[in-house]
């Protein structure tokens, strides 16, 4: 399951959906907002999504991971608006029979996620300035392929 | 918009809608519009977009998707399509 949220949202019924009596292990993982970004004071920050495709594209990715790893189920929520530093932006979590399979998918699904989902991210710095991260550097053009990643 | 100066009798001109998102959507200055063009393929409206609207990614730095899929740069363009040009992503 994925979806994209407007608003805050509570992690405790999303575990919920996941028990599963096969289930020996549960991994969550907590994306959040920190306070600086390449040595700026981050006040706050506003993600946008391409939500249509980021939908599938978000599937597809715990879909992948279910496969590779033999997990038993999986689920990815993604805050877009306006967000301040503390607040969660990403919550994925991940049951299987042990832990270590949960573990790796837990990493692959948010390192996905980060490479593949048509999300962005504008930082509003300290005084009043703001740039969409990964698109400002533009002498480096590499490092903007790279955001992509190799799919 | 016009984009062909002289118009090549091959050439058919094909309406689509371009979304737009983050920074292309500040350089744009719109969410999205209608576009009127004789650019065979999403490389050729991509440089065309860009060389009009000033856009300062290089389609190297992009990917594009057509009708909510991503695709290949060299896709044709048909008539009602929706093109969105994907800047570098953020998320997570």
């Amino acid at each position: 399951m994925f979806k994209f949220a407007a608003e805050k949202f509570e992690i405790d019924p999303l575990k919920k959906s996941l028990e599963d009596d096969r289930a020996g292990a549960v991994v969550c993982f907590e994306g959040i907002v920190r306070n600086r970004n390449e040595g700026k004071a981050v006040v706050t920050l506003e993600y946008e999504a391409y939500e249509t495709l980021g939908q599938t594209e978000a599937e597809n990715i715990l879909d992948e991971a279910h496969t590779r790893f033999g997990i038993l189920d999986a689920l990815c929520v993604h805050r877009v608006g306006e967000l301040k530093v503390g607040e969660m932006a990403v919550f994925v979590a991940v049951t299987s029979a042990h832990r270590h399979e949960a573990y790796l998918a837990s990493r692959y699904i948010i390192d996905e996620i980060k490479t593949r989902l048509p999300i962005w991210k504008k930082e509003t710095y300290e005084g009043g300035s703001s740039d969409w991260v990964n698109c400002q550097h533009l002498s480096s053009a590499s490092a903007c392929e790279a955001s992509h990643g190799s799919k | 918009m016009e984009i062909a100066e002289n118009r090549d009798a091959e050439k058919v001109n094909v309406t689509v809608t371009v979304r737009y998102f983050a920074i292309l959507k500040d350089q744009r200055g719109l969410t999205s519009e209608k576009v009127s063009t004789e650019a065979a393929t999403l490389s050729a409206l991509y440089n065309d977009l860009a060389a009009a609207h000033g856009f300062s990614l290089k389609q190297n730095q992009l990917r594009v998707a057509l009708n909510d899929k991503f695709v290949d740069w060299q896709e044709p363009l048909a008539e009602g399509a929706q093109v969105v040009f994907i800047p570098p992503v953020a998320g997570g």
